[in-house]
Order: structure tokens, then sequence, then C-alpha cells
């Protein structure tokens, strides 16, 4: 596998499994507080409408010319880069709460225990379904676009789908394997490099689009990711050091969830 | 109409996020490349440069203020722990 075909697989692994983990998170809520037979109706009914957009978004999406469909995704590449990276270096520089996973299990749960049944003729429980229907789709979506993004810029749709694909059978296993929300996921880890790899996959591919010719072609992306990395610690640094002084313990880069917020 | 309300705002929280003035930055960055271009200058230092100034910038917003004043700020009255949540 090439640098780059490596550097893809990583990017879309990375970016699916934190939408995944947010996904099973609620699935697991609607699961075990409502009723498994109308989560999993709800998870599958997300799924086709998935499928649907899917076919008829992948078509056209490939039918963009190239110039075009770089600079549009090479900006949303950069808006969404931006922003993860951004949220990854407040939670570890200690200005925002990290992202906890068994807390916001925790409130699905008594959320969707207060709920009244409802019975429907798609499954026993509304409520169940509804909520698994939602998550699976908002998260699910998130995947569609980057896997739809990723794959025709670097035409190689397929390797970010069996990417995503990987990432979201891998996460989905383990969460139903452990029954619990995985809190020990170190997420705002995992955010911070999909955050490096969005925005510098963002910033090659909207500058191409716009016309800019980077030195050394494809080798730039060599360049861009480290450096980009690299600007991410220095920021972390420099706002850690504004909370430090004043006593407080910001968060590591690398600690899982639910051990500093909740 | 708040449906359509509603509509509107999830596909400004999605593709806008937090800070409008990064979505701002990055078309205008973008415009400034395709200029560049147009006008046969190199212009692939462009779009790093304006992360550089639009990262730190959004940051700075984000904990309210300017990095350095923060700082000083912070020295003065402490924030509990990291489990308070954002300024903002």
């Amino acid at each position: 596998m090439s640098a780059a075909a490596s550097a893809l697989f990583i990017a879309v692994f990375l970016a699916c499994a934190v939408e995944a983990v947010e996904a099973t998170t609620i699935v697991l809520a609607a699961g075990t507080a409502r009723d498994w037979r109308s989560a999993g109706t709800g998870v599958g009914a997300a799924l086709l409408v998935l499928g649907v957009i899917v076919a008829a978004l992948g078509p056209a999406v490939s039918h963009i010319p190239l110039t075009a469909l770089r600079v549009v995704v090479g900006a949303l590449l950069l808006v969404f880069g931006l922003q993860w990276l951004r949220k990854a270096i407040l939670r570890a520089s200690g200005h925002k709460a990290l992202h906890d996973e068994e807390k916001l299990y925790a409130e699905h749960l008594a959320e969707a225990k207060g709920q009244q049944a409802r019975r429907s003729v798609l499954a026993p429980d509304w409520y169940g379904f509804t909520l698994a229907f939602k998550g699976v789709l908002l998260e699910g979506l998130e995947v569609v676009f980057i896997v739809l993004t990723f794959g025709a810029n670097a035409k190689n749709v397929g390797l970010a789908a069996i990417a995503a694909g990987c990432a979201t059978v891998l996460v989905a296993c383990v969460g139903f394997a452990v029954k619990a929300p995985l809190a020990r996921v170190p997420e705002n880890m995992m955010k911070f490099v999909v955050g490096i790899m969005l925005t510098s996959f963002g910033v090659f591919w909207g500058g191409e689009g716009a016309g800019a010719h980077w030195p050394g072609s494809d080798a730039a992306l060599l360049v861009i990711i480290p450096a980009i990395a690299l600007f991410g610690i220095g920021l972390t640094a420099v706002l850690k050091r504004s909370v430090g002084g004043g006593g407080g313990s910001p968060a590591k880069l690398g600690q899982p969830t639910g051990q500093v917020a909740g | 109409m708040s449906r359509l309300r509603a509509f509107g705002a999830f596909w400004y929280d999605f593709v806008i996020g937090d800070d409008w003035l990064v979505a701002a930055g990055i078309v205008l960055g973008l415009a400034g490349t395709y200029g560049l271009h147009r006008a046969g200058v190199i212009a692939w230092w462009l779009l790093p440069l304006v992360l550089v100034v639009l990262l730190p910038l959004s940051l700075s917003r984000a904990v309210s203020g300017p990095l350095l004043p923060r700082r000083t700020r912070a020295r003065r009255t402490p924030p509990a722990s990291p489990r308070t949540p954002p300024t903002r």
C-alpha cells in the first residue's frame, strides 16, 4: 500500500471509528433501556436510508469535475478538520470537558427509561426505534460524507469504504461484546488525529483545486501532516499553561473518555 | 416554519459549526489562492498561512479573549478543574 493510500485508510478509519463509537453508545442505550428488537429495527432502517443516500450521491459525486470537487471538499474538510482540532485542543488543554461516553450513555438511558411505551407497526417500542434510527442515521451521514469525499478525491472510494466498514464493524462488535459504552477509547486523541488528517487533506486538496501546485506533489502531504500535528501540539501546550498556572490539571491528549469529565 | 428553521439550524451547525470565522477564513483563503494562481503567482503557501492565523484566533475566541491576556487572567482567577465547562 502506498503512503497516500495508507494515509487515506488511517484518516477514514479513525474518523469513522469516532462516529461509530457515538452511534454505538446511542444504540446500546436504546436497546438496554427500551427494547432490543426495536433498536435493531431502528438500526436496520437507518442503514437502509443511508444505503439509498449512498446509491444516489455516489454516482453523482463521481460525475463532478475533480477540480471543482477538490475545492468544495477541501473547504469542507478544512472546516470540519479545524472544528475537530479546535475541540480536541480545548479538551486536551482543560478549557472544555472531555467527551464522556459513559455520561452520555447514562443520559440517553435515563431519558429512554422515562418515556412511555408506544407500539407501532414497525417496532414493538416506537421510542427505542426512533432513538436508534436517529443516532445511526446522523452519525452514518458523517461516515458517508467522509467516505465519499475522501474516496472521490483520492480516486479510491473502494479503499475508503473498506476503512469505514472495518472501523464500524470493529467498534460495533466491541460495543456489543462488552454491552457497555466504549469509555476506555482515547476519543480525544482520536479526534485530535482525525482533525489533523482532515485539515491536512483539506489544505492539500483545497489548494490544488484552487490552482496551487504543491512542491513535491503528493509528497507534500508528508510535510503538511506532521507540520499541522506539531502546530496543534504547540497550541495545546500554550493553552495548557494558561490553565495549569491556576492549579488545574488538564487532560492528556490520549486520556480515555470518562476519566476526566463527568 | 419552525421545522424549516430547525432544518436550517441543523445544516448551519453541521457545516459551519461553532465558529463562523473559521468557515469565512477558509473561503477567503481559497479565493485568495485562486486569485494568486490566476495572477501567475506561486499560491501553495497561502492556505497554510491562513491556517496558522485562523486556528489560534478561533481558539482564543473560544477561551474568551486573546491567548496572552487569558494567561494572566487565569493566574488571577484559576478555574476549579478541567471539568469546568467551556467559558463560552
